[in-house]
């Protein structure tokens, strides 16, 4: 095979330096444009333009002979480091829920994230940390694998907090998301509405264009959300930062097409 | 409905509750002499009411001669044990409360806070209603909610399941 494949692309590209010389003397000798043109068309042109489509399909014929018939992904799972966004209540219990379902082996290492004045989500994440009895989780433990992290980020503005003094809070609390998302860079981003979120994602959407670290972002609008999507929801759909938004409403999927139905999670 | 045989009553306890949240006028609407009367009428014999971080203290009753018994409490780690004694249950519209009810399968009046700016948790209470999972009110039509309301025409609501969106996000990866 390797033998067919390197005959066959010394051989073309013989017949390509071939013809490229050809026309370089054309050129050379060629008085005015109109007889290099009609030289051009009337046979190195259309035979380099000839040569060159039949080597590529050549060339992925051969690959693809050499693929098939191999498994296509590696047989070992590669785990990815997840960020997970708490918020306060409803989201943080929707978000374990959710992360039950999920193989821990898989989306490793976690780092949670809630608002700095939020106190119960980190406590709720740790205790589902420790409390999982399921048999793949107990492995990673002996391994020592089961590391996950809990860190607090700046909110933006508190309830009631005058819109003079938000302006700072923000540039504060993004200054703070940027240097979390430095220190993790995670594969994959996990989050379901609360305001925490947007700063982290448009934070990703940057390393993203910037090619510091491709996240990908999965957004779960909350069960409440039947008819309308959430600030948070809406953001991340109009301006098409999340990779994935799923709703758990059939009425949210029609009216937001490029968004997935799930059903109810609860 | 009432007592048993042998003497021994069956207690039917109604639950109220507020969650983490203020909510006077669910515990007002509650705390009215003809809806406890009603309640009573219908076979119930304790009132609990948990008024979380709400100013308005209803008046504890002991029952007995024909009247509902009353107690209340601000907040408790777990309102789960309340929910699980509960013969009915009456909740603000938060979707931690909801769920929870629904997964023990109590029969659930939810009552919708009109105070609250922008309320998106009336839509989740409305589809659950239309869908026959639970009945949806607001403080003023409480009364009339627990006077016509049907237990028997409540469908059980399916318990979720995020095994879909983790084979999806998979698929994704």
């Amino acid at each position: 095979m390797l033998m067919l494949m390197s005959v066959s692309i010394f051989g073309l590209s013989r017949v390509h330096a071939h013809v490229i010389s050809v026309l370089s003397e054309g050129i050379l000798t060629m008085r005015t444009v109109d007889e290099w043109f009609l030289s051009m068309l009337e046979s190195n042109g259309v035979v380099i333009l000839v040569v060159t489509v039949l080597t590529l399909i050549v060339l992925r014929l051969l690959f693809v002979i050499h693929r098939t018939g191999k498994p296509l992904r590696p047989t070992a799972v590669k785990p990815l480091s997840t960020l997970i966004v708490l918020g306060s209540g409803g989201h943080t219990a929707e978000m374990l829920n959710l992360l039950a379902a999920l193989q821990k082996d898989r989306f490793y290492p976690r780092y949670y994230i809630a608002a700095a004045t939020d106190n119960m989500s980190l406590q709720k994440a740790r205790s589902f940390e420790s409390s999982s009895d399921d048999e793949i989780f107990l492995r990673l433990v002996q391994m020592g694998k089961d590391k996950a992290e809990y860190m607090q980020i700046y909110r933006s503005r508190e309830v009631g907090q005058s819109y003079i003094t938000s302006v700072g809070t923000t540039l504060v609390a993004i200054a703070h998301a940027l240097w979390l998302m430095i220190k993790i860079r995670p594969q994959v981003i996990l989050c379901n509405g609360p305001g925490t979120c947007i700063p982290i994602c448009g934070i990703a959407f940057l390393f993203k264009v910037l090619g510091i670290r491709w996240s990908t972002i999965f957004y779960v609008e909350s069960i409440a959300r039947v008819k309308r999507l959430s600030l948070s929801g809406l953001l991340l759909y109009k301006l098409r930062i999340a990779d994935q938004l799923y709703v758990q409403w059939p009425q949210l999927q029609r009216k937001y097409p490029r968004s997935i139905l799930v059903g109810c999670l609860m | 409905m009432g007592s048993n045989g042998d003497g021994v009553s069956s207690k039917k306890v109604v639950f109220v509750t507020v969650g983490t949240t203020l909510f006077d006028a669910l515990v007002r609407a509650v705390d009215i002499l003809e809806v406890k009367q009603d309640l009573y009428a219908k076979g119930y014999t304790h009132l609990l009411i948990q008024i979380g971080r709400g100013s308005y203290i209803p008046s504890r009753s002991s029952g007995g001669d024909g009247s509902i018994a009353v107690d209340y409490f601000t907040f408790s780690s777990s309102i789960a044990e309340s929910l699980r004694s509960a013969s009915l249950v009456i909740s603000h519209a938060g979707s931690g409360s909801i769920f929870e009810t629904l997964r023990l399968r109590k029969p659930l009046i939810v009552v919708v806070n009109e105070d609250l700016m922008d309320n998106h948790q009336v839509e989740l209470a409305e589809e659950l209603a239309e869908r026959k999972h639970l009945f949806c009110a607001r403080p003023q039509t409480l009364h009339q909610t627990i006077v016509s309301m049907n237990l028997d025409s409540l469908l059980p609501y399916p318990p979720g399941d995020a095994k879909p969106v983790a084979k999806l996000m998979n698929r994704y990866l």
